[in-house]
């Protein structure tokens, strides 16, 4: 067993599991893009960064390729890891609008804006999901990485039909890319976060109606003002 | 065409000589066709994407045919405030081709390299490996020449 603290809690974890298996076990949440249960980790998106180590020497780490050790201090939500991940996320945005998948991550870390200049036209975040998803689980190695730097891309050898595909379609399951965002109303501005930009009719005033966009945070962020307000008009 | 079986078996068909095996096939043949990645991949029983990867990722491997002789121009940092883009554009106007291709007469494949650690030589040109340092645009010509098909 190995002994180490994340966020300030003493856990145990088994000889060989990474620093996210630890955290997933204690119910401890980090974002994920690039890791999925039953492919090898990869550590492609960086999205899930965790800070290690004291003072000076304190580091981010992606935790699902960061195996646990006896003694680390792992903190998943300091000041460092949220900005990071929150750059991480507008970059993924910036790099591949149109997929739900970052989309979501990107409103549920309330990013507002993206800072970078956004690639309308790509539609893939090279996490190599498809890749492991082809070659571990369909054991068909029929696609990969080509090329390298911007060039790099995913593709069948000489870009042609592959001999070895079964065409079992698991590359697509798995890609974050292909399911497309939202096609709301503001469907082609670079973040689609309509439930954190956007304020949503709010329900909570209606007696006969519930609201299911728990996620939306919008009400917190409400009170939030309102309070700071109140703060403000006190002072 | 190489003889891959002969570089296949120089390297004890192993697959972890992968890339010196492609660097043989390279260096006879000068390029890597299709059926050559092909070929070696069920030899060494590498899967192709694998082979294709490896192939696609190093620049000293080519894909495409290239020429007999490889003129590369340096445009890094130093070589560019010396001029170096002219000596390229005067490159390509005397062989008439872009940046990584191939003269039709497959004599000349033009290359352009970031810095090849010679900065003082600078602007660079190297053809075939020789380094032709403070290159102009009117030294382009006469160095050329020296590679060109001799007249019969
Ligand atoms: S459809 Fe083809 S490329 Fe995609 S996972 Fe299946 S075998 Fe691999
Ligand atoms: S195609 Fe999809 S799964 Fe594959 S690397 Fe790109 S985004 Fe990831
Ligand atoms: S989930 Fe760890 S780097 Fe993508
Ligand atoms: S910049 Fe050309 S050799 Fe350094």
């Amino acid at each position: 067993m190995i002994e180490m603290t994340i966020d300030g809690i003493p856990v145990q974890v088994e000889e060989g599991s990474t620093v996210l298996d630890a955290a997933r076990f204690y119910g401890i949440e980090i974002p994920t893009l690039c890791d999925h249960d039953g492919l090898s980790s990869y550590g492609a998106c960086r999205l899930c960064v965790v800070e290690i180590g004291k003072g000076e020497n304190a580091k981010l780490v992606s935790s699902c390729t960061y195996p646990a050790e006896t003694g680390l201090n792992i903190r998943t939500n300091s000041q460092r890891v949220v900005s990071a991940r929150k750059m991480l996320v507008e970059l993924l945005v910036a790099m591949c609008p149109s997929s739900k998948t970052v989309q979501d991550l990107a409103s549920a870390m309330e990013v507002k804006q993206v800072r970078f200049k956004v690639d309308k036209t790509n539609d893939c975040i090279l996490c190599g999901l498809c890749v492991r998803m082809c070659e571990e689980q369909m054991m068909a190695k029929a696609i990969g990485f080509v090329n390298r730097g911007k060039n790099r891309k995913i593709t069948t050898p000489f870009d042609k039909k592959s001999d070895v595909c079964r065409t079992c379609g698991g590359c697509l399951y798995i890609c974050p890319a292909c399911e497309l965002r939202c096609q709301g109303p503001a469907a082609d501005t670079d973040l689609c976060n309509a439930c954190v930009n956007v304020q949503p009719v709010c329900l909570k005033e209606e007696d006969n109606k519930m609201c299911f966009l728990e996620t939306c945070g919008w009400c917190y962020e409400e009170l939030g003002r309102k309070n700071n307000k109140k703060e403000i008009i006190k002072k | 065409m190489a003889n891959i079986d002969n570089i296949l078996k120089k390297h004890g068909y192993k697959k972890s000589e992968l890339i010196p095996i492609l660097q043989d096939i390279q260096a006879e043949d000068r390029w890597l066709p299709c059926e050559t990645l092909k070929y070696v991949s069920e030899k060494l029983d590498i899967p192709l994407i694998d082979v294709y990867s490896l192939a696609t990722f190093y620049k000293s491997f080519s894909l495409k045919p290239r020429g007999k002789h490889v003129v590369t121009a340096c445009c890094g940092t130093a070589c560019h405030v010396r001029g170096g883009p002219k000596v390229l554009q005067e490159l390509q106007n005397q062989l008439h081709i872009d940046v990584d291709e191939t003269t039709p007469d497959k004599h000349f494949t033009l290359e352009t390299v970031r810095c090849l650690g010679a900065c003082a030589l600078g602007p660079l040109v190297v053809v075939d490996g020789k380094y032709h340092g403070q290159m102009n645009t009117k030294k382009v010509a006469s160095t050329l020449k020296k590679y060109s098909k001799k007249k019969k």
